[in-house]
């Protein structure tokens, strides 16, 4: 038996191909992936990702708890509704999730976690807690809902829609926060486009989605969100990124912090671990679309290695396959390497990511 | 879309149609684009090659993913769609227009090895259960 969202029937209504997307019936797209890439690029467009899982912290010193469970620091949240993007680490270094923390009061931190790994990080968020934090309560929120509405329009519609949300969200800085009951409003999202994910309880759903739909907002399914992530540069968890992998081999170094004397669980195994690999992007040059798990042959100065597409497709907005690639670290910018497509090698240009932002193309 | 009656189906998906000139054209059906989504590349087979029945001699790909083509019969290729390399997305819009390649039947026969479009349906049917 499938998981579904309190959007389910609004998808069916729509018309979407729905799939199995880790246990959930999930919207693949609403008839072209393609014409929703684009709708987000251009105009807005909307994503049901109820299927992720909210999860409030409350009680006395979150943020203590929170300063050794993940990799970033959550000082760096000083304002009420900042968010920050942390990897959660196995005492090996490896990552059990990416995920966004809100600061919210001192006593109310709320995480976002995958859906696909929403129990597992539940399970061992409360096994920490057990250990570190008994006096904190730790309440996944299957009650909320959360739709992305995505876009260079997407404001300017969300503010038609919701009455008032203008006036709290429209000084709002990407990975800040507002609330106007019963929504929580965040300017943050998975396409590399302005846009918000906004948080409501689950009765609300239809009813907003529908609101949106109505002011222009397309619906957008998990197709187009894996096209403008990837052309964003963002990882994905599963894919890009699991529990034997190193956020520093991930393109994640930015989001660990090991400058200060805090200690967090992996912290010492990151320390100790020679960087081998590393995340970079690829731009296809020959024919061909580049793929998940194709091998990647490296040659280079006598360096001969090899490496695995962890993330690739074709990129609409370019108009050309790209793909996210773990390859050894002494792979630079520019360089050229050659990717195994059936019985061909086709050759890639290695290129600095996010390969699309604002509707720019970057590379 | 109904499945048109003058042409022949593989339960692999592909159409073909025989021409007044006893030659094969050949594509993929309706079914096939709508399960694969918006295609964004082709790979089409060499002039000249010879392909024996059921050999993987092209290929799809949408946003989702890479499907191999097969050939339904044996024959020599004697001609590509050249077109789609740049504009694959034809195949989503008129699948039975949007042709691949033909071929010089090796084997005449084997024509009457395929599914007619009462079979494809049936073919079809049974796959969703």
């Amino acid at each position: 038996m499938l998981k579904t969202t309190p959007l389910n029937a609004a998808h069916r209504a729509m018309h979407a191909k729905m799939v199995d997307f880790g246990g959930w019936d999930m919207p693949l797209h609403y008839g072209s992936q393609l014409d929703e890439h684009h709708q987000v690029r251009r105009d807005a467009g909307m994503f049901d990702v109820s299927h992720m899982l909210v999860v409030d912290i409350k009680g006395e010193n979150v943020r203590g708890f929170l300063r050794g469970l993940v990799a970033n620091n959550v000082d760096k949240l000083t304002l009420s509704g900042k968010a920050l993007y942390s990897c959660m680490l196995n005492p090996e270094g490896g990552i059990i999730d990416d995920l966004i923390i809100y600061f919210l009061t001192e006593s109310w931190f709320r995480l976002v976690v995958n859906a696909g790994t929403a129990d597992k990080d539940l399970a061992w968020i409360q096994s920490q807690a057990a250990q570190s934090a008994p006096q904190l309560t730790i309440t996944p929120r299957r009650d909320l809902a959360m739709i992305a509405v995505q876009g260079p329009n997407a404001p300017a519609k969300v503010w038609a829609t919701i009455p008032g949300s203008q006036a709290v969200s429209e000084a709002l800085k990407p990975f800040q926060s507002a609330t106007l009951e019963p929504y929580f409003i965040a300017r943050t999202g998975y396409t590399g486009e302005n846009g918000f994910e906004i948080i409501l309880p689950a009765t609300e759903a239809v009813t907003l989605w529908e609101k949106l739909h109505v002011a222009g907002v397309a619906p957008a399914g998990l197709g187009a969100r894996d096209t403008l992530r990837l052309e964003a540069g963002m990882n994905l968890y599963g894919q890009d990124m699991d529990e034997t992998t190193s956020p520093l081999e991930s393109g994640l170094a930015w989001t660990v912090d090991l400058k200060s004397d805090r200690d967090f669980i992996g912290k010492q195994a990151l320390q100790q671990k020679p960087i081998k690999q590393q995340l970079v992007g690829l731009r296809l040059l020959d024919k061909g679309v580049l793929r998940g798990h194709q091998k990647v042959i490296v040659q280079r100065n006598g360096l001969s290695g090899e490496g695995e597409i962890t993330s690739g497709g074709f990129s609409p907005t370019i108009n050309q396959s790209i793909a996210l690639a773990r390859v050894p670290a002494e792979v630079t910018v520019g360089d050229q390497v050659h990717v195994v497509v059936r019985d061909k090698q086709l050759a890639a240009k290695v290129v600095k990511y996010p390969f699309v932002r604002n509707g720019q193309v970057l590379i | 879309m109904s499945i048109p009656a003058e042409l022949k189906y593989a339960k692999s998906h592909e159409w073909v149609k025989l021409e007044a000139d006893g030659t094969v054209t050949i594509g993929i059906t309706q079914h096939a684009q709508e399960l694969l989504g918006d295609m964004v590349f082709v790979e089409l087979p060499q002039v000249g090659r010879n392909l024996a029945q059921r050999e993987e001699c092209a290929v799809v790909e949408s946003v989702k993913a890479a499907s191999d083509v097969y050939a339904p019969v044996s024959g020599e290729v004697i001609e590509v769609n050249s077109e789609l390399e740049s504009a694959p997305e034809k195949i989503n819009q008129e699948p039975y227009a949007a042709w691949l390649f033909k071929l010089k039947l090796s084997d005449p026969a084997e024509l009457d090895g395929l599914l007619d479009a009462n079979g494809y349906q049936q073919a079809l049917e049974s796959e969703a259960h």
